[in-house]
Order: C-alpha cells, then sequence, then structure tokens
C-alpha cells in the first residue's frame, strides 16, 4: 500500500532532485519536488507528505535546516530525511535536534534509502491504521472529520461548533444516512462535554415499555424480569449527551416522560419513588418531518418547542451533489486501506454515475456501494461498471407509492397509463389489465377518462 | 510495425548481449530489433569515476527509432544517479528509454570466482525489471517478482526471471492499453 503515500523532495540542483524523484517514483510512491526551501515550505502548506527528503544546503536564505523547521511547524508529525554532501557531525546533530528524522550523506547507498523509506511508510501505515480503528471503536468524531464543501453543510458545521459548549437542546432533522449521529457525535466532542459519555439510544428499536425502562432504568421488582436494578441511558449520560434517534417514533407516553425529564432536568425510574436528577445535554434525531407530525397531532407541541430549541436540518446528498466525488474518494481511501485493496481512483465514467445517481440511502448508501465496488472490482480504478449495481437500484426504485391516494385515483392513472402504452387499444388494455373489454370500457366512462 | 529494440554499446561482450535480446524478446512478445550503440563517454564522471545514468537516458531518447515501442540500452559501465552510490539500471517510468549496467552483476566485482551462469540470470532479470518499468509496472512487493527492487545481488539472486501473477495482469494490460492508443 504505497501509492496513498506522497513523498516531497527538496533541492535546488534540478538533478538531483529529479533522479531522486524518478528513483522513487519506480517504487511507486507519488513524488513533488520543489527547487527550493521556500517553494518546499509552501507545497507542504497546500498538503501533508508522508516524507520530505530536504537538501541541508540551498541558497536564498533558508537552508535544509530552516526549511525542516517551517514544515515542522506545519505538520509537527513529518518525517523529514535531511540529505547532505557535507557531513560533518555538527550539522547532523543540528539537524537531529531540529526534529529531522533521518540524516543521509550523498551518495548514499540504495539499500540504505530504500530500507529508510520502507521503514518510515510501515509506521506510516501503522499510525494511519491505528487512527482509523480508533476512530472506529470510539467513533470521536469532531466538527473537522465532517466532510462536505456545500454551502449549506458548512453552515451547519459552523452552528454545530457555536453551539458545542451550550446546554441547549437540538434537533437534527434529515433523511437516513445523512449522517444525523455523526453531526449529534460532532458536536458533543468538540464541546466541553467531549470528556464525559456520548449515549445513544434509537427509539424505534424498542417497544414502549422496554424503550421507557431503558431511558429511565428501573428498580428491582418494578416488572416480570426486572430482577435488578437498572440504571436508564439519561443517568448514564450524565454529565454529557443523550442522543435521542428517531424522536419522530415514540409513544405519546413517553412524549409526557420526555417533556417532564427536559423541563424538570430530573425523572423516576420504573417503578422508583425517587427523583433523580440528570445533567445530560439532550440531542434528538428524526427522519420523518416533526413539524407536520406536531400539525397531523402525531407529535406533542410542547415537546416539538423544547426539543427545536436549536435546529439542524441536513441536506439529503443529492442536494449538495458537489461532495459526492470528496465522499467517495473518503470512503475509497479508507475502504481500500482496510481492506488492503490498492485501488486509490475512481475513474471519470464512474464519478459522473455517482454523481447523477439519486441517492436516496443518503452517504450511508454511497459508502455501501463504494465497499461493494470494491470487493467486486478486478482492476486498479474503480470504473462504471463496478458502480453499475446502482443502475439497477435505480431501475428497481423508480416507482414508489404515492403517498395520500385513494384505490379509485390510482386505478384510473394506470387504466390511462395503460391506454395510453397501448396507443389507445382497448383489447389489448383489457388483457394487460387482466380485465374484460366491457369492463374497461365501464371503467373509462366512470372515470370520464378522454380517449 | 513497431519493435521493441535492444541496444548495447561497443564495449558490451556479444554473449550477454544476446542473452537479454532473447529474454526480452520471449518475455514481451514483441518482436526485437538489434541497435548498436555508441560509447556512453560523455556521461562520465571524474570525480566519481562513473558514469551518469540521466545523461544515458537523454540520449537514448535523442536515438530512439520512430519505429521503437520502447529502447533498452545496456552497457558495461557502472552507471550512478547523484543521490545514489550506484544503480542497476534506470528506466523512465511509463517512458520509451531504459539502461542497463552489466558492470556489478559479475561475481568478480565481488571479489569472487567468476559464474557465467549467475551473471547472464542477473543480466536477463535486470533487462526484464527495466523493460517492465518502461511499460509503468512499479516496484512489487514479491520478492521473488522480476519488478521486486534489489539494492544489490543477492536480492537480484533470490528473484525468478519472471513477473509475479499481478505484475504480469498489470503487464498485458498497460501493453493492451498501449496498443490501442497506437
Amino acid at each position: 500500500m504505497k501509492t496513498h503515500w506522497q513523498i516531497l523532495v527538496v533541492d535546488d540542483e534540478e538533478v538531483m532532485c529529479e533522479s531522486l524523484a524518478a528513483w522513487l517514483r519506480e517504487d511507486g510512491y507519488t513524488v513533488d519536488t520543489a527547487s527550493s526551501g521556500r517553494e518546499g515550505v509552501e507545497k507542504a502548506r497546500a498538503r501533508d507528505y508522508a516524507i520530505y527528503f530536504v537538501d541541508l544546503k540551498m541558497p536564498g536564505g533558508m537552508d535544509g535546516i530552516e526549511t525542516m523547521m517551517q514544515v515542522r511547524r506545519l505538520h509537527p508529525e513529518a518525517s523529514i530525511i535531511i540529505i547532505t554532501a557535507y557531513a560533518t557531525v555538527d550539522t547532523a546533530i543540528t539537524a537531529m535536534k531540529e526534529g529531522a528524522q533521518e540524516y543521509i550523506v550523498k551518495p548514499c547507498n540504495p539499500e540504505e534509502i530504500s530500507l529508510l523509506v520502507n521503514r518510515i511508510i510501515k509506521v506510516k501505515n501503522l499510525q494511519r491504521e491505528n487512527t482509523i480503528l480508533r476512530k472506529k471503536l470510539s467513533r470521536q468524531y469532531v466538527v473537522g472529520d465532517v466532510i462536505s464543501k456545500n454551502a449549506r453543510m458548512g453552515d451547519i458545521l459552523k452552528l454545530c461548533h457555536e453551539i458545542a459548549g451550550l446546554r441547549s437542546t437540538v434537533l437534527i432533522q434529515g433523511e437516513s444516512g445523512t449522517g444525523k449521529e455523526m453531526i449529534a457525535r460532532a458536536i458533543h466532542n468538540s464541546g466541553d462535554r467531549a470528556a464525559k459519555p456520548f449515549v445513544a439510544v434509537s427509539c424505534a428499536a424498542l417497544a414502549e415499555t422496554l424503550l421507557e425502562s431503558e431511558l429511565f432504568g428501573h428498580e428491582k421488582g418494578s416488572f416480570t424480569g426486572a430482577s435488578e436494578r437498572k440504571q436508564g441511558k439519561f443517568e448514564m449520560a450524565d454529565g454529557g449527551t443523550i442522543f435521542l434517534d428517531e424522536i419522530g417514533d415514540i409513544s405519546p407516553k413517553l412524549q409526557v416522560d420526555l417533556l417532564r425529564v427536559l423541563q424538570e432536568r430530573s425523572f423516576y425510574r420504573v417503578g422508583g419513588t425517587e427523583e433523580v436528577r440528570v445533567d445530560a445535554r439532550v440531542v434528538a434525531a428524526t427522519h420523518v418531518n416533526l413539524q407536520q407530525a406536531v400539525t397531523e397531532g402525531k407529535f406533542r407541541e410542547d415537546l416539538f418547542y423544547r426539543l427545536n430549541v436549536i435546529e439542524i436540518r441536513i441536506p439529503p446528498l443529492r442536494d449538495r451533489r458537489e461532495d459526492i466525488p470528496l465522499l467517495a474518494h473518503h470512503f475509497l481511501e479508507r475502504l481500500a486501506h482496510e481492506m488492503g485493496k490498492d485501488i486509490t481512483e475512481i475513474s471519470e465514467g464512474g464519478l459522473k454515475l455517482l454523481m447523477d445517481y439519486n441517492w436516496p440511502g443518503n452517504v450511508r448508501e454511497l459508502e455501501n456501494a463504494v465497499e461493494r465496488a470494491l470487493v467486486t472490482s478486478r482492476g486498479q480504478v474503480l470504473t462504471e461498471e463496478d458502480f453499475s449495481f446502482l443502475a439497477a437500484n435505480e431501475a428497481a426504485k423508480a416507482w414508489t407509492a404515492p403517498a395520500g391516494m385513494t384505490l379509485q385515483e390510482m386505478e384510473k392513472l394506470l387504466i390511462m397509463a395503460t391506454l395510453e402504452r397501448t396507443n389507445g387499444n382497448i383489447k389489448e388494455s383489457a388483457s394487460v389489465l387482466g380485465i374484460d373489454r366491457s369492463t374497461l370500457y365501464e371503467k373509462i366512462k366512470r372515470y370520464e377518462i378522454p380517449r | 510495425m513497431k519493435y521493441l529494440y535492444v541496444g548495447a554499446t561497443p564495449e558490451v561482450e556479444r554473449q550477454a548481449y544476446g542473452a537479454v535480446r532473447d529474454r526480452v524478446e520471449s518475455a514481451f512478445g514483441v518482436a526485437v530489433r538489434e541497435m548498436e550503440l555508441g560509447a556512453v563517454d560523455f556521461a562520465y564522471d571524474r570525480e566519481r569515476g562513473q558514469y551518469g545514468s540521466i545523461a544515458v537516458l537523454e540520449m537514448l531518447a535523442r536515438i530512439c527509432p520512430p519505429d521503437a515501442v520502447k529502447l533498452l540500452a545496456v552497457t558495461e559501465r557502472d552507471l550512478y544517479i547523484p543521490v545514489l552510490t550506484f544503480v542497476f539500471g534506470q528506466a523512465q517510468l511509463s517512458g520509451r528509454v531504459a539502461v542497463i549496467s552489466l558492470a556489478r552483476l559479475r561475481q568478480e566485482f565481488y571479489g569472487l570466482a567468476p559464474n557465467r551462469e549467475i551473471f547472464l540470470e542477473r543480466a536477463m532479470k535486470e533487462a526484464l525489471h527495466e523493460t517492465g518499468h518502461m511499460f509503468g509496472l512499479v516496484h512489487c512487493g514479491d520478492r521473488s517478482c522480476a519488478m521486486s527492487l534489489a539494492t544489490n545481488v543477492r536480492q537480484i539472486d533470490s528473484k525468478r526471471g519472471e513477473f509475479c501473477v499481478p505484475c504480469g495482469a498489470r503487464l498485458r494490460r498497460n501493453m493492451a492499453v498501449r496498443e490501442q492508443g497506437l
């Protein structure tokens, strides 16, 4: 897995720079070059490299040590190898003191450079794997981890930063797969509650009574099977954040209980008489339109306003298509690494297909699509073909039952569509619809279908 | 019709040249043409007592025949690039020219008794390696593959004179793409 890693060679002598770069490219690395310390620092500002080869002696007021110090200011973890033709103990000591990882004297034995580069890359691979695993394990996302260049998302992230330190309740609305939990975690981890627990509860997953005991805990013997006193999620989240996912699905009774917790900051365990006080920030999320649920009388208005103190609406992926390539490459990089596949690119055709797709399952669906393509791909680049299963999805889901339509309206539409397809041929339409010709005539008359 | 040219500088012994020529022809399945090359004295660095491989590649690029898919040069001269003490060979990655040096492939170079078989084996492996680079292959992690990086002769000896399965597949794909582009 070399191709992820980029190397920068900084040397004022072009032939030195280019020959080392060419040699490293044969090893499969992507290599950039810079002909001065200043240019090297500029390039380091634009991106972090896995390894920096920096020549010690460079003219123009910025030698290798100075270049290295400036690069380290930008990237404290940078691996820098100082190259010099004038090996003196003094400069070597200076370079190492300032944080050079290694020091090579040119001309250098190819084996030495090869071992050096391999060793550094091995460590980089391990560090990266470690970071990925840790993130995966603890899901400690911060606001900076959210990938987007969409203006609306930018506003949301700004808002997340601003509200991270507050205690106000947050309501996150967005279609499934848009990353509601990730935003909730980002808010939690970016504020002063970060060190305290983040407890997530899916309100849709549990039956009413179970959810009640799950949220508030229960006393021993409060119901059959309650053999021990159990702490609820609210208590577990004390000092931290409780994330209530699919809040739109909770029963009227639980709505009342929840309203009480939000108002009083205290509750009773199921079957308990002792009031439990908690300091948990509530972040709720829903994929249904809660405002509409309020209008329809399915969700308590007072609870809605208690929850909706700070409102975040995450746009669906199809409304921020500019993020698709960014996210696709992000998932590709992470998943290819996890799966040990040496695939780093998505072809132009592949990207176009991703851009054109509607993504009903949003970011989660995109992640799954990249994973599936990686599993089946045989090449080094993910192509249109690798994503062809999306086209099949699209075709299968092209028709969905329209909401709020009566059977009769549906029947009328279907008859009209069938007649249109058969160019008004009654015999054929009747056969397609599976009814007699006379029945079809009758329906055409009843529904006043123009012919 | 395009050819894979294999050239030799005047001092190269003909038997080694022939062995390299034949191996390249059979490995890449492209018709090979021989090419007599001039001496590479222009690339000599008096201080190092070696020949700069970059200058050699530049010369090769200038004289590369129009009907050449690639041009692989063989020389006896010890090659270097500025940052390294030596190179066994060098290629333009995905380019048209490459050079290999026989200087460090003989047992005698390391003070050992001569062994022709070992020498010719090494020459053929290096030829495959650098030609592989011209066809866009990069170093392979499989130590037995011809595309694995060798920085000493022991590593050359432990390779097989063939590409591993993934490198072979990559090579065929790269060659097919190139043919379509012709």
